[in-house]
């Protein structure tokens, strides 16, 4: 028997990944200086800047992992790795491509139509056509079998009528598709995970309508898309019809233990210690010990999944285990740095530090819930343990 | 680090699921030296897994040993095999003889006149039990390993939380048996630093075993006409107990791993092992709670293993510098580095050099 059932391996960047760590950083450095973008907290999922992720396509930085044949870069896993990290510690602007480059871009390469996918592919991998995902539903939520919005089968095609709800992104600029999961059979209660399916839901076609919705902080990121009616032709169909559950299982995994799941509240303690510095207490070596300790941690844990995945392997348990800690740690951490920042920070409304640390504060409830609440998670983790 | 296919790592467990029982770890507390788990231990020459060859050890890797010390911990194998690989790690450092007869590392007040040692140590870990204890004595900016008797030092019985000896040592005057200057750099915190590791190590093996027990009890015991491992409540503070377990494993393997490609202890593993023993403070406390309260009022019985390992946990988890005072040395360190060479450092110890 070995003593602990989790393997995190653990991983060297290759020489090219750390060249490319220098190059990414001078990159971000002089954005950062020359006005590009400012710092924002849960950039991923809140910085959205068109503009910005077209410079990141020039750069080679989307579609890094994608086979060259396909129009992506051919680079390892960890290279990517490297490239989002260093995106997120410097609360850059990803939001627009994040959704695309991240899982449907992989998704439309396995699953898609070959003219569909070579149309879209090279568009994402230049910084030009940004996804959304089509998961969530008004009656959805973390019971995703039971989406109801439905394609019917007409000549060509299909019919779509429903909502989509949550759908990060869908309203920005050059947001083009919605990796959409559809009922393409009637819900059979005893074997609910059957009659679903994929589609590529081109966001411009007539009868889709995508309102946003402002979240706490009277942001809108994240939107009510309506269908109605909304024709899809049977190209845009990916994989096989009645296969959307085990795509959708596949691509929640992709999502699960990336840096985005620890990192999105980073930039504000980075911001932080430009003042702790100068009131080098106790407490705040303690706090900033805790903290960095368990950053270091978590982030050599997901790098050992990705490790593992490089590998061809797929460490569910791991994946879910580090989402589920990395998600807490994003809140911890804020919660922590409230106890050595001093009252004018966290009075004040003015200023860099201040603003992170509102637009983290306020946005931190989310990462506990997207792509799969923590309760839900902690139930995967029980069945893995073979309790449940 | 592996633990599976590892040959040196299935010895020490095959040993210790053998000869480390819980009869075994019962009686040891209450005084018995368990002679034939010792034995058995020599054989295989687990004692002298961090000795290189040519110092009388059997050469294998650090990564090697550190695998032997999981194991020791996963099992709560009460005697000083660990701090025989600490002495003996030591000894090599400043190339002596390692004999692999049990020993002891001892950090306290000490000084050196005439070849002979003096001053006091507390919490040597199983010093009673050891034939040999083994110090670094730092004066005046030089650094000395030195080896003494155990027999020839005025001994104190103490114990930690666990029950395992934590004795009292005074050096009067003790003849040193050997004695030599350690290289790479080597100081009083960085043997400080190597202890916390091997704690950390113990701890991850430990409370390893503390999550197996506990899925296992919460399949068997039946309240309410089910196995109250059915139970969401329970089966969500066992998921938050697995994430502790992982981490800890997570913390601790990546110290060891670059203990193991540093030729000593350098900064960078130090600041590795702060992150361990910090993280460890969680780890312990989160983990050991979960396992108590599953296995209810019967895991809180002496009778019950589950205290073999929970003690030894809440023990070592102050061993070596306690976790909360790692922290603080670690957020010192974090202060120096300041905002813009904050991320860098994170990263700097998984990048290719």
């Amino acid at each position: 028997m070995s003593v602990t059932r989790f393997r995190f391996p653990f991983v060297e960047m290759p020489a090219e990944a750390t060249q490319l760590r220098q190059e990414v950083r001078e990159f971000l450095a002089e954005e950062r200086a020359n006005g590009g973008y400012t710092p924002m907290a849960d950039c991923w999922a809140g910085g959205m800047s068109a503009e910005f992720s077209h410079k990141l396509g020039q750069r080679g930085w989307l579609g890094m992992t994608w086979d060259k044949k396909y129009g992506g870069h051919g680079r390892s896993f960890l290279e990517r790795y490297v490239v989002t990290e260093e995106m997120l510690a410097a609360g850059a602007p990803v939001m627009a491509h994040w959704i695309a480059d991240r899982q449907s871009g992989p998704q439309i390469i396995k699953h898609a139509d070959p003219e569909v996918r070579d149309a879209i592919i090279p568009r994402i991998v230049a910084g030009e056509c940004f996804c959304a995902i089509g998961m969530s539903e008004p009656g959805s939520g973390s019971d995703l079998a039971s989406v109801s919005t439905r394609a019917e089968k007409v000549e060509g095609g299909w019919k779509v009528n429903g909502t989509k709800l949550w759908s990060t992104g869908a309203h920005g600029p050059g947001c083009d598709y919605m990796i959409t999961l559809l009922r393409t059979s009637p819900l059979d209660t005893s074997a609910r995970h059957k009659g679903l399916s994929q589609f590529l839901i081109d966001l411009n076609t007539p009868g889709v309508d995508v309102r946003g919705i402002a979240d706490i902080g009277g942001q809108v990121h994240f939107n009510e898309t309506n269908f109605e009616d909304v024709f899809v032709p049977d190209s845009h169909v990916l994989g096989e019809v009645g296969g959307g559950w085990n795509m959708v299982v596949g691509e929640l995994a992709l999502e699960r233990s990336g840096p985005e799941r620890f990192l999105s509240t980073f930039i504000v303690l980075q911001e932080a210690m430009r003042l702790l510095v100068n009131n080098p207490t106790d407490q705040t070596a303690e706090v900033l010990g805790q903290v960095v300790a368990k950053i270091k941690t978590l982030r050599r844990m997901s790098l050992g999944i990705a490790g593992l995945l490089e590998e061809g392997s797929s460490p569910e348990m791991e994946a879910a285990l580090v989402k589920d800690m990395s998600t807490n740690f994003e809140r911890e951490l804020l919660e922590k740095l409230r106890r050595i920042l001093p009252q004018n920070v966290l009075y004040s409304s003015a200023g860099l530090l201040p603003t992170l640390l509102r637009e983290g504060v306020l946005r931190v409830p989310s990462s506990t819930l997207r792509g799969g609440t923590n309760e839900v998670l902690k139930g995967m983790i029980a069945r893995q343990l073979g309790i449940r | 680090m592996t633990d599976s296919d590892n040959i040196i790592f299935d010895t020490a467990s095959r040993i210790f699921a053998d000869l480390s029982t819980p009869e075994v770890i019962n009686e040891a507390e209450a005084g018995t030296w368990p002679e034939a788990l010792w034995q058995a231990i020599s054989e295989s020459g687990l004692n002298l897994t961090w000795v290189p060859e040519e110092n009388g050890g059997i050469g294998a890797s650090m990564l090697d040993g550190f695998a032997v010390i999981k194991a020791a911990g996963a099992a709560a194998a009460p005697v000083p095999l660990v701090e025989t690989l600490f002495a003996g790690w030591l000894l090599a450092q400043a190339g002596l003889q390692v004999s692999g007869e049990t020993a002891t590392v001892a950090i306290g007040e000490l000084s050196l006149t005439d070849g002979k040692l003096s001053g006091s140590a507390m919490g040597v870990p199983y010093a009673r039990n050891t034939k040999q204890i083994v110090a670094l004595v730092e004066t005046a900016g030089k650094a000395q390993v030195v080896q003494v008797a155990t027999e020839q030092c005025e001994l104190r019985e103490q114990t930690n939380l666990a029950g395992e000896p934590a004795d009292t040592i005074t050096f009067n005057a003790v003849n040193v048996a050997q004695m030599g200057e350690p290289g790479n750099d080597l100081n009083g915190e960085s043997v400080d630093a190597m202890g916390a590791l091997i704690r950390c190590v113990q701890a991850a093996g430990a409370l390893s075993t503390a999550l197996e027990l506990t899925i296992e009890y919460s399949m068997e015991r039946v309240q309410f006409g089910r196995a109250i491992g059915k139970f969401q409540a329970l089966q969500h503070s066992i998921a938050a107990f697995a994430g502790e377990v992982a981490a800890i494993n997570a913390a601790a393997d990546a110290a060891a791993e670059v203990v193991a490609r540093a030729p000593s202890i350098d900064h960078e593993a130090w600041i590795e092992i702060a992150t361990a023993k910090t993280r460890l403070e969680e780890a312990v406390n989160n983990g050991a709670a979960v396992a108590h309260q599953v296995h209810g009022a019967m895991g809180f019985t002496y009778e019950h293993r589950l205290h073999h390992l929970t003690r030894r946990l809440w023990s070592w988890r102050d061993e070596f510098g306690s976790d909360v005072i790692w922290a603080r040395r670690l957020g010192e360190e974090v202060l120096s580095w300041g905002a813009d060479e904050l991320w860098p450092r994170i990263t700097a110890v998984t990048d290719a050099r």
